[in-house]
């Protein structure tokens, strides 16, 4: 390591501006900053790049640190999001203290946002005199080692996390999987077969959801939901709420029964697993291999739990004795490594588009609950049959509802057209029915899949190209009578077209759950204005967060089908094993301090810490902070009254000394 | 709060009755209509086509208009209750309120005429008025004579609710069934109630315009209907004008009473026929009413 006084060594900066191609050279004339940026006092050498990130763009800052004895680094380029870390590694590599690098952000903050290359030029000077201003004061900082914990947490039971849980299980890893609904399998679980191969949804699932349960290695929380989230990488604190089953899960076989006994002799309420196409008891199991295997009283709608009244022949039935009206929500507090969130989504609901009729038409359909009616242990065993109990002759297959469309989705929800195909497939060899697709474009690609699209074309199912404009009771004809007139433009013969048929399935599209913003703030993660969570980089980073740690897998992140959920539910596992393997995490050294001189013991900032991490020390009559507790958010900082509490990387000097270098150049 | 009103040239002459109506409708709600003063042509939707800039300065001389006739007041809201003229008048406002570059030329034209426009004009259609500054519970108190039992399909027309859909539903609009529930009448379900009624093409390519009306009077009929309700005096004008013409040319009976919303609120209000121009009609209403 380079040894310098700093306190009264000449500062020797080297500034660099970074081309990153015509990225920032397109907007920035890169040779003027960098002509510039020699003017500036202790700037010992200044100059442009086409790719500073590069080998020889980082190999030139190195040759200068060790041949000019250079003691700062300031390089313009992009965010210190994306390449902060590069560079401050290629000091390190040169013996330089890594905290006496600073970024000035040229592309997200000048390039990319400013049209006229005159003021991009000039924009980029005032943020490169603020870098090297600023890093005349900064500080050699060391960054601190604290060791990682094996287990891991998997939040959401759907494919994505059954994946994801069962691949860092096998590793060795313990893993807590925590799921919101009483059972394990998410959406994955409510179809009946899988595209393109038409395997059974339930063969290859069901066997993956029980090694779940029996895995040593996995504590299952099923009908539970993360609480609050506290911790950072390597050391998260989660708590868990776990909703009354009002059952003793341990002992609870799921011998069925408490449902044969209960005083509701017939099932009426909806079974929200068949999207309320079934009904059930208060006491249910959602369906017969639900995992895990027991059943779940409903507070809404049982008798004993809502009035407080019944004759209770369930609990009298019961083999076991599991029944316990008393229970409460209880609390699971864990300590956990890596998070990785496999929430999945929510289908779009048809009755945000009138026009299609799903409400008001009997017999408009959405593709789920299809899934379920094609479905041999749905609510009518797989038969495909209108609400009067006939096959339809005919079946209207409505593509992009609520995906492609401004009104609702602009983004296209990637599995619908392929499972369309499949829903046309299982519905004709159930029914023999006439079926029309009516798509905007087809989009199939994907291994096998466009294969699929032609055998549906070889089985004679219908496509017609056009967005339709309506479905309804309208009768023009006496053969349109008493069916669902679909109008749309046929766009490859250039004519409006009107197809009586007796079903419709609308085809939906996928939506980030209704909390999902709820959610992403609760694991300190950035979501997307449509509410799927973001990525680190949407290349390089796709499973991981902006905050290190925890991870995606799944439709949480944005709209994917079954191969890409598990291909990226394996990556989130791989990831969050690599993390936890490698046995420590680094901090950043942004933590606060409290200069001992200036504090005059006001307390102001002991309340105000979230953490807890300061303490007013008695004796000495000044605030003490804990620095293994500080998260370094700032609040004392911004609240000292006398400036006597202040933050690595992020002094009142630096910041304001930042501003100086603004203000100078304008 | 008061508010100014844009007849156009339609409330003067073919939809006279919508205009009889619509005031005598405002007259009973204690909330009166004030006609702006010197109004011109909106330009329709027509204008637009042959130079924009001008028929967007032609339909800005009105907002203009409006505000000097209203210099104090902070907001000043016109009513228009054509559907074509609540649409260029609504396009228009918004145009101005854009900085375009355009809008300052526009802007320069009225100040050159002595009509400086600031922005505080909003455009308002009858039915918004109706149901979101009145309210419906206001309404349902002037309530005398309830529509009762009569079947009424509302038809909203094309240009009310598209591209503006400003206070309503475009795909299935519920504004002016709310009105007619409110009266005591009963709404039948159709889904035609954007759907096009021929509009200028009747006095263009007549057979297309006859038959998009002729749908629409034989849809309603088939669901029982005793009534359309309108909110626009070119739907009004060929849904009715042309019943016999239609009888002739599909070898089938048309007669279907066609009126403004307006003038079934006046009569359940208890206003008499002539207040709402109901005289005017060329397919009474009378039998449908004598029938309940």
């Amino acid at each position: 390591m380079i040894a310098f006084d700093y306190n009264t060594a000449t500062p020797r900066i080297g500034v660099y501006i970074c081309h990153c191609g015509i990225n920032i050279a397109g907007k920035v004339k890169v040779d003027e900053v960098a002509a510039f940026a020699k003017t500036l006092p202790h700037v010992v050498k200044s100059c442009d790049y086409k790719f500073m990130c590069s080998d020889p763009g980082q190999e030139l800052i190195q040759q200068d640190i060790r041949e000019l004895g250079l003691n700062r680094v300031v390089v313009a380029s992009c965010s210190p999001l994306l390449h902060e870390p590069t560079f401050r590694k290629a000091c390190a590599d040169a013996g330089l203290n890594p905290f006496f690098f600073q970024m000035a952000n040229i592309r997200e903050h000048v390039s990319w946002v400013t049209p006229d290359k005159e003021a991009g030029t000039e924009k980029a000077k005032a943020l490169v005199a603020a870098a090297v201003e600023r890093v005349q004061h900064n500080r050699p900082l060391e960054k601190k080692q604290v060791p990682v914990n094996a287990n891991a947490m998997v939040v959401g039971g759907g494919i994505a996390g059954i994946h994801a849980a069962l691949t860092l299980a096998n590793s060795g890893k313990h893993v807590y999987l925590v799921e919101r609904e009483p059972t394990i399998g998410g959406h994955m679980a409510m179809f009946d077969k899988t595209f393109p191969t038409l395997d059974c949804a339930a063969c290859i699932l069901t066997p993956k959801m029980s090694d779940v349960k029996n895995h040593p290695n996995i504590t299952l929380w099923s009908y539970s939901e993360v609480e609050q989230v506290e911790g950072y990488a390597g050391n998260f604190k989660v708590k868990v709420k776990r909703k009354p089953r009002y059952i003793n899960e341990e002992s609870c076989v799921g011998c069925l029964e408490c449902v044969d006994a209960c005083v509701f002799k017939t099932p009426r309420f909806d079974n929200e697993f068949d999207l309320g196409l079934k009904k059930r008891k208060p006491v249910y199991m959602p369906f017969p291999q639900a995992t895990p295997t027991v059943v779940t009283v409903d507070p809404k709608t049982c008798l004993q739990l809502s009035k407080g009244k019944c004759a209770q022949k369930c609990a009298e039935v019961c083999p076991k004795d599991c029944f316990d009206f008393t229970q409460t929500e209880t609390y699971e507090d864990v300590d956990v490594g890596a998070i990785i969130l496999a929430t999945g989504f929510q289908v779009f609901d048809g009755k945000r588009i009138p026009k299609y009729g799903y409400g008001k038409y009997e017999n408009v359909y959405s593709s789920l609950e299809v899934e379920r009616l094609v479905n041999a242990s749905g609510p009518t065993q797989g038969e495909l049959v209108l609400k009067n109990g006939e096959k339809p002759k005919s079946v209207a297959i409505i593509h992009c509802v609520g995906s492609r469309d401004h009104k609702t989705n602009k983004y296209c929800s990637r599995v619908c057209c392929m499972y369309s195909l499949k829903l046309a497939h299982l519905i004709k060899e159930r029914t023999e029915a006439e079926i029309y697709n009516f798509y905007i474009d087809m989009r199939t690609p994907g291994k096998g899949y466009e294969e699929f699209y032609d055998r549906l074309l070889e089985e004679g199912v219908h496509f017609i190209r056009g967005r339709v404009a309506e479905v309804s009771d309208w009768a023009m004809t006496p053969e349109e009578k008493g069916k669902l007139i679909i109008r749309a433009e046929d766009t490859l013969i250039g004519m409006p077209r009107r197809i009586p048929v007796d079903m419709v399935v609308l085809s939906v599209g996928l939506e980030a759950h209704k909390d999902a913003d709820e959610v992403r703030r609760k694991f300190n993660i950035s979501c997307s204005h449509e509410g799927w969570f973001h990525e680190r980089h949407p290349k390089l980073a796709p499973v991981s967060t902006a905050t290190d740690g925890i991870f995606l897998a799944g439709a949480c992140q944005g709209p994917k089908d079954i191969p890409d959920t598990v291909a990226q539910a394996g990556a989130a596992a791989a990831e969050a094993m690599a993390m936890i393997d490698k046995g420590v995490v680094e901090l950043e050294p942004n933590t606060a301090y409290i200069d001992e001189e200036l504090c005059c013991g006001c307390r102001t900032c002991v309340g105000m810490c979230p953490y807890s991490a300061i303490k007013a020390d008695e004796a000495l009559g000044i605030a003490v902070l804990n620095e293994a507790l500080c998260k370094g958010c700032g609040t004392c900082v911004a609240a000292c009254p006398s400036g006597a509490a202040q933050q690595n990387m992020f002094t009142d000097q630096q910041i304001f000394e930042e501003l100086v270098g603004v203000l100078n150049y304008v | 709060m008061s508010y100014l009103y844009y007849p156009g040239c339609s409330l003067k002459s073919t939809g006279i009755g919508y205009e009889e109506s619509i005031l005598q409708v405002f007259k009973t709600l204690h909330t009166p209509l004030e006609e702006l003063d010197d109004w011109n042509c909106c330009g329709a939707t027509a204008y637009m086509a042959v130079d924009e800039l001008k028929a967007y300065a032609l339909a800005s001389r009105n907002l203009a208009l409006a505000e000097k006739q209203c210099p104090d007041d902070p907001v000043v809201d016109v009513v228009a209750p054509c559907a074509a003229c609540f649409l260029v008048l609504y396009k228009t406002q918004q145009y101005l309120a854009k900085k375009n570059g355009k809008d300052l030329q526009i802007k320069q034209a009225l100040k050159d005429v002595g009509l400086p426009y600031k922005g505080k004009v909003r455009i308002r259609h009858p039915l918004d008025v109706l149901l979101n500054d009145i309210g419906l519970e206001k309404i349902k108190n002037h309530v005398k004579q309830p529509l009762k039992g009569l079947r009424v399909a509302s038809y909203y027309g094309c240009q009310m609710l598209r591209p503006y859909a400003t206070f309503d539903n475009p795909d299935n609009p519920q504004s002016m069934d709310q009105l007619i529930e409110a009266m005591g009448g009963e709404v039948i379900d159709w889904p035609l109630k954007t759907r096009c009624c021929g509009a200028s093409l009747t006095g263009t390519v007549e057979e297309v315009g006859l038959r998009l009306s002729y749908i629409l009077l034989k849809e309603a009929e088939n669901r029982g209907a005793d009534v359309i309700a309108t909110a626009c005096p070119l739907c009004q004008f060929n849904l009715e004008c042309y019943q016999d013409r239609m009888s002739q040319l599909y070898h089938d009976k048309v007669n279907m009473p066609v009126v403004y919303f307006s003038q079934l609120m006046g009569m359940a209000f208890g206003s008499t026929q002539k207040d709402l121009g109901l005289q005017r009609l060329f397919v009474p209403l009378e039998p449908a009413l004598a029938a309940k």
